[in-house]
C-alpha cells in the first residue's frame, strides 16, 4: 500500500544526515543494537515456522500426528517427500468451496464494517477535541473484556429463547412464514466477525480523518462544492489510505478465523480457518494443515497485491 | 452602486465583539485590502463576504442582492485561503478545473478556461504536478488561478502572502497587482503586513478593534492619518506631545514637549488649547550640519544619539536641546560612505512646515 501524501518523505531526510555526521563504527553499531533483537525475533518466530510449514507441507502424515520420517528401514511405512498432499487438495472441489465461501464471509465482513466505521469515525474525527479520547476509548472498551465471552454472549443474544430471536420470528409469523434459526447459522458468524472486528476499520479510519486538514473543506464550499460532492470529492478520496489499512486489519484475521464460526456456526458453517485447525487438532494431518495454511497465505497476497494495484490506479497522489 | 455593500454588519462571539457596525462599500475592479492587527476583526469579516460566517446583525450585499440566503457554495465570491488548501490529491490541473467542474460546465468550456487560468499563472508545464511538487510561489499561484477560474464577481484573499520568503513576496505582490488589472475582478485582501497593503491596494480600511479606524487611499493614508491609531499602525512615526496655540488659516502654531513651538499643516478639526500629538514621518525630518537647514521654518540643534546603518538608508536618533528625540532617516545616495556623522556629532535637524501633522487626542 502506497504511503499517504503527509507521510511522504524526502529522500536522506535528517535522521540520514545525523546519523552520517557521527562517527561511522559507532552508528553502526548502534543500529545493530538497536534492530538487532526484533529482526532475530521475527527471524525466529515468523521466518522459521514458514519455512518449518512450507517443508512440512511436502511430507508424510505421521501415525500418531506429526510427520513421518524421511527415511525408515521398513519399506511399508510412508516416507520420504511428495506432493500428495497438494494433489488432494486440487482432487476435491470442496476445499475450494470452502475458501471461496471463507473469502466470501471475509469480504462482506470487511463492508459492512466499512459502512459501520465511516461514519463512526468521521463522527469522532470532527467531535471536538476534547471528547474524541473519550470516544476512541469506547471504541477499544470491548477489548478489555475476554474474547471468547463476547463471542459466548452472542450465543444468549441470538439463541431461540431470546428476545431478539423472538421478535423476529413473531414478525415472520405474521407474515406467514416460517420460524428461523438466528443461532448456529452464516448470520450469526457475520453478526459476531462483524461485531469483534468493528474497532479494526474504525481506529485507522479515524486516525486517517482526524488528520484532514479542515481548510480543504472549506475551500471545496468555497468553490462550489455541496456537501455531497464535499465528500466524494475530498474526505473520501484523502482516507483512502485510511480504508485500505482498515480493510487489510478485517479481512486478514476474518479469513483465519475459526473460533467464531465454531462457537456460533452450524454444523455445515466451516471456514477454512476450522479446516485448517481440525488437521492439526482432530485429525493430526500436517502436512495437508500446512498446505491449507500456505494457500491462505497465497490467496492473501493475492488479495493484497489486487488491492494495491486498485488503490495505485485510484489515488497516484502518494 | 458599490459592487459590495457591507452595511452595519455585527458580528459577536459571546462577549468578544469581532465586528462592530461596519460600513464599507467596495467598487467593480478594486483592489481593496482590509488591515489591521490581528484580532481586529479582518477575517471575521471576510468569512462572512464568503458564506462561512453570518452577520449577527446589519447586511452584505453583492450587486444590490443580499447574501443573507445565500450559502457559501452558491456564492460568486472564491477564497485564496492563506494555507492554500489545495487538494493533494488532484493534479494542479484537477485543482483548477475544480470549481469549473463544480459549476457543471461543458467539458469544452473547462478545457478552454483551464488553459487560460494556467497561462495566466504561468503554470502551464505544471499541470499534471501535485501540490507536494511545487514550491511555495508556485501553489500561490495555483490557489490564485483556481480562485478565479471561473470568473467570481469577488476574490477574497486571506493573508496569502503569509507563507512565503521576503523576496518571493515581492515578487508575487508585482504578479498580483498585475494579475487583478488583467482579469479586472474585484480583490478583497486581508493582511495585517501594513507595506503589503500599501503596495497592493487602490483602498484600505485600516481595522481596530472590530471597527473601521480609516478608509482611504494609500498615498493619502500614509501620508494623512486620521486618528493616532491610523498614524501608528502604518509606517513608523516620531510622536510629541503638543498643545495648539493658534489656530490660523493654513496652518498651526503648536507647543511641543522637548521641542518648543513650531508650524504645523493645519487639521479641520484643530482648536485652540486643544491637546495631542504632533507626528513627523522619519524620512520627513532632514539632517545637516550647523548652519543649515536655517531656511526651514523648524529647524532645531541636536546631538547624534545612535545610529542604525541599514544598507539602502541610515537612520539617526538624535537627541535635541530642549529634550526631544527625533529619528531622521537619510537615504545613503553618496557611494562608498554610507554614515556622514557619527554618534556625538553636533547636527541640526529641520522640516518643511507643511511637513508632519497634529493629532488630536
Amino acid at each position: 500500500m502506497r504511503s499517504s501524501w503527509a507521510g511522504a518523505t524526502t529522500p536522506g531526510c535528517s535522521c540520514v544526515t545525523e546519523s552520517v555526521h557521527k562517527s561511522a563504527p559507532a552508528a553502526r553499531l548502534t543500529n545493530w543494537l538497536v534492530s538487532g533483537p526484533p529482526f532475530v525475533f521475527l527471524l525466529l518466530f515468523f521466518v522459521m515456522p514458514g519455512i518449518i510449514m512450507v517443508l512440512a507441507s511436502f511430507r508424510y502424515p505421521g501415525e500418531f500426528g506429526g510427520l513421518a520420517p524421511l527415511t525408515a528401514a521398513d519399506p511399508n511405512t510412508l516416507q520420504g517427500v511428495t506432493l500428495e498432499t497438494y494433489r488432494f487438495f486440487f482432487s476435491d472441489p470442496i476445499y475450494g468451496r470452502v475458501f471461496i465461501k471463507s473469502i466470501f464471509m471475509a469480504l462482506a465482513t470487511t463492508l459492512i464494517c466499512l459502512a459501520m466505521a465511516y461514519p463512526l469515525a468521521l463522527l469522532i474525527a470532527r467531535s471536538p477535541k476534547k471528547s474524541r479520547d473519550l470516544m476512541v476509548l469506547l471504541v477499544i472498551l470491548p477489548f478489555a473484556s475476554n474474547f471468547l465471552i463476547r463471542v459466548y454472549a452472542w450465543m444468549i443474544v441470538l439463541g431461540p429463547q431470546s428476545a431478539l430471536s423472538r421478535l423476529v420470528n413473531g414478525f415472520l409469523q405474521g407474515l406467514g412464514m416460517e420460524p428461523v434459526h438466528l443461532l448456529f447459522s452464516p448470520f450469526a458468524v457475520l453478526v459476531a466477525m462483524v461485531y469483534v472486528h468493528l474497532p479494526f476499520m474504525v481506529l485507522p479510519l479515524y486516525t486517517n480523518l482526524e488528520k484532514h486538514d479542515p481548510s480543504l473543506l472549506d475551500a471545496a464550499q468555497d468553490l462550489g462544492a455541496n456537501a455531497w460532492q464535499r465528500f466524494w470529492r475530498v474526505t473520501f478520496p484523502l482516507s483512502l489510505p485510511g480504508i485500505f489499512s482498515g480493510s487489510a486489519l478485517v479481512f486478514i484475521p476474518v479469513l483465519g478465523m475459526f473460533a467464531i464460526p465454531d462457537i456460533l456456526g452450524g454444523t455445515g458453517d466451516m471456514l477454512i480457518g476450522n479446516l485448517i485447525k481440525e488437521q492439526f487438532l482432530g485429525t493430526r494431518d500436517w502436512p495437508f494443515g500446512s498446505t491449507l495454511s500456505i494457500m491462505l497465505t497465497i490467496a492473501v497476497l493475492l488479495i493484497a497485491w489486487l488491492a494495491a494495484r486498485l488503490a495505485g490506479k485510484r489515488g497516484s497522489y502518494a | 452602486m458599490a459592487q459590495l455593500e457591507i452595511r452595519n454588519v455585527t458580528r459577536r462571539f459571546g462577549d468578544f465583539v469581532a465586528v462592530d457596525n461596519v460600513s464599507l462599500n467596495i467598487e467593480a475592479g478594486e483592489f481593496f485590502t482590509l488591515l489591521g492587527p490581528s484580532g481586529c476583526g479582518k477575517t471575521t469579516i471576510l468569512r462572512m463576504i464568503a458564506g462561512f460566517d453570518l452577520p449577527d446583525a446589519g447586511q452584505i450585499l453583492l450587486d444590490g442582492k443580499d447574501l443573507a440566503d445565500t450559502p457559501a457554495e452558491k456564492r460568486p465570491v472564491h477564497t485564496v485561503f492563506q494555507s492554500y488548501a489545495l487538494f493533494p490529491h488532484m493534479t494542479v490541473a484537477q485543482n483548477v478545473a475544480f470549481p469549473l467542474r463544480m459549476a457543471r460546465r461543458s467539458p469544452a468550456e473547462i478545457d478552454r478556461m483551464l488553459r487560460e487560468a494556467l497561462e495566466q499563472v504561468h503554470l502551464t508545464d505544471k499541470a499534471d504536478a501535485y501540490p507536494h511538487e511545487l514550491s511555495g510561489g508556485q501553489k500561490q499561484r495555483v490557489a490564485l488561478a483556481r480562485g478565479l477560474v471561473n470568473r467570481p464577481r469577488l476574490l477574497l484573499l486571506d493573508e496569502p502572502l503569509g507563507a512565503l520568503d521576503a523576496k518571493l513576496r515581492e515578487a508575487m505582490q508585482v504578479e498580483l497587482i498585475n494579475l487583478q488589472r488583467e482579469v479586472g475582478v474585484t480583490f478583497v485582501f486581508v493582511t495585517h503586513a501594513q507595506v503589503e497593503a500599501l503596495a497592493l491596494s487602490h483602498r484600505i480600511a485600516v481595522m481596530d478593534q472590530g471597527r473601521v479606524a480609516q478608509v482611504d487611499e494609500p498615498s493619502r493614508l500614509y501620508g494623512y492619518p486620521q486618528t493616532r491609531f491610523v498614524a501608528d499602525f502604518i509606517g513608523h512615526l516620531n510622536q510629541l506631545e503638543a498643545q495648539a496655540v493658534e489656530v490660523a488659516h493654513g496652518h498651526l502654531r503648536l507647543a511641543v514637549t522637548g521641542l518648543g513651538e513650531i508650524i504645523a499643516p493645519s487639521t479641520k478639526d484643530a482648536v485652540a488649547g486643544g491637546k495631542g500629538v504632533f507626528a513627523i514621518r522619519p524620512e520627513q525630518v532632514r539632517i545637516g550640519m550647523h548652519g543649515e537647514l536655517d531656511e526651514l521654518k523648524n529647524h532645531f540643534s541636536g546631538v547624534v544619539h545612535d545610529l542604525l546603518y541599514r544598507g539602502d538608508v541610515s537612520v539617526y536618533k538624535v537627541s535635541l536641546a530642549n529634550g526631544a528625540m527625533i529619528e531622521a532617516l537619510l537615504p545613503n545616495s553618496a557611494p562608498g560612505k554610507a554614515e556622514l556623522f557619527e554618534v556625538g556629532d553636533a547636527v541640526k535637524l529641520g522640516w518643511r512646515h507643511d511637513a508632519g501633522m497634529f493629532l488630536r487626542d
